[in-house]
């Protein structure tokens, strides 16, 4: 079956390592601060300003000075700071965070990804993730495979405005976890009951099966 | 050097229409709510607002934009507001969205002296249309100019006499570069006191770059997404 949401999020939560600091997105990958694995470490750093995010505050506690790029209302763990905007793009421009846990509308075979614009439709903008896929070494992408009407979002090349390009080496969908590498994406695992022949067939870009595939273990 | 004001219609006092203006916050967060609820009642109008979002309906930059005061945004994300969209959609509104890191650095640009830079951020998209790129340990960056402002408008959570201030949490955000950059740097702060009452080390914008302080009326400091958790 399909993963949920909370699915992709606790897969992704699976490649975080003791000591990382970690700037997630809106979206999916916010929910991944909420699996992270027994034993190990890791700092939220959020592009607003502050380094060691916490749990959302108790009802009642909220302070409006206090949100992450959601502009959800947080806290804060011991040991958090704060800083300003530019001081947070060094952290990321200057690769001193480790992992980048972004959303998308598009991926495509050579690592590009569209997830700020709809010409003529939607104008969000592209707040930091141009400057986080420009910069972070280490990019996973958490993304429904393909789109409600059923088209692949899994693309030789991306349709939609770009906000970078070949900067991604991970997606995780409710399908897949795949690899980007030469012009394609390598198939690592697939979701728990989901065939390789059902990726195959909602995976527009070239997609390379390389021996028996395993199941994502949740 | 004394830079205290006494009310919010002096404090931004000489800001006209057509004025370019820099205003601090990360979505309602941080923002100079006296200062832009003054503004809407001058009804100055034809300002470039440079300022990270653009507000939601009802408050902060929003309101200016329900007036049609702001004839050009430049900010990196305005999603969460309807009539933004609106007017950007049908050409009533000009719009230069810019990569938060881009724009946070290009107004730290403008108040340290560096009329430009190079940046990885927004290679190969849109944002890189017209720019000049070049390649640095074989990574193509494209050059960023620095940003001015005749006025920047910051918020602060403690202020002195002096103009020196301290922000609070993530409410600091685009204030500190933005208080560089600007022309006249006005700062609204919820606590004004006296010069030495605030510790020297731990100011975060020097009054250096305050020319006028003014202490705010009221505060509604609106949370955009109100998220709990149960005990």
């Amino acid at each position: 079956m399909a993963l949920d949401k909370i699915g992709i999020a606790k897969r992704i939560a699976q490649e975080l390592r003791d000591g990382w600091y970690v700037n997630l997105g809106i979206g999916i990958p916010t929910l991944v601060a909420n699996y992270i694995p027994e034993g190990i470490e890791v700092e939220f750093q959020s592009e607003n300003g502050v380094l060691g995010m916490g749990p959302f505050p108790f009802e009642g506690e909220e302070d409006a000075d206090l949100i992450n790029a959601g502009k959800q209302t947080i806290t804060t763990m011991k040991g958090a700071s704060f800083f300003d905007s530019a001081t947070s793009f060094a952290m990321i421009r200057g690769q001193h965070v480790q992992l980048t846990v972004l959303g998308a509308m598009e991926v495509s075979e050579s690592g590009d990804i569209a997830n700020w614009k709809i010409p003529g439709k939607m104008v969000k903008g592209m707040g930091g993730a141009m400057d986080l896929v420009a910069s972070a070494d280490n990019i996973i992408v958490a993304m429904m495979h393909s789109n409600r009407a059923g088209v692949s979002k899994i693309l030789k090349s991306c349709t939609l405005p770009l906000t970078g390009v070949g900067c991604v080496k991970k997606v995780v969908t409710d399908l897949a976890v795949l690899e980007i590498k030469d012009g394609a994406f390598h198939l690592l695992e697939r979701a728990p009951g989901v065939s390789v022949e059902e990726i195959q067939s909602k995976t527009e870009g070239s997609l390379i099966i390389a021996g028996d595939i395993p199941e994502m273990k949740i | 050097m004394n830079k205290v004001i006494k009310t919010v219609s002096e404090a931004v006092h000489g800001i006209e229409d057509n004025m370019t203006l820099m205003l601090g916050g990360f979505g309602l967060c941080g923002i100079p709510e006296n200062a832009i609820a003054e503004l809407v009642k001058k009804g100055i109008s034809g300002l470039t607002c440079i300022s990270n979002n653009a507000g939601v309906d009802d408050f902060g930059l929003g309101l200016l934009l329900q007036n049609k005061q702001i004839k050009k945004m430049i900010s990196s994300y305005v999603g969460e507001n309807d009539e933004f969209e609106r007017q950007m959609l049908s050409g009533e509104l000009e719009v230069d969205l810019i990569p938060q890191g881009s724009l946070a650095e290009r107004c730290r640009a403008g108040g340290a002296g560096i009329p430009a830079f190079f940046t990885p951020a927004g290679y190969g998209t849109e944002v890189a249309e017209g720019k000049e790129v070049r390649e640095f340990n074989g990574k193509p960056h494209i050059l960023e100019k620095a940003l001015h402002a005749d006025f920047a408008v910051v918020k602060a959570w403690k202020g002195d006499t002096e103009g020196n201030l301290v922000y609070k949490a993530t409410a600091r955000n685009f204030n500190p570069m933005m208080a560089m950059a600007g022309k006249i740097t006005v700062a609204e702060v919820e606590e004004l006191v006296p010069a030495g009452t605030l510790d020297p080390n731990e100011i975060h914008t020097p009054g250096i770059f305050v020319q006028r302080i003014f202490q705010g009326n009221t505060f509604e400091k609106r949370i955009e997404q109100r998220t709990t958790r149960t005990k």
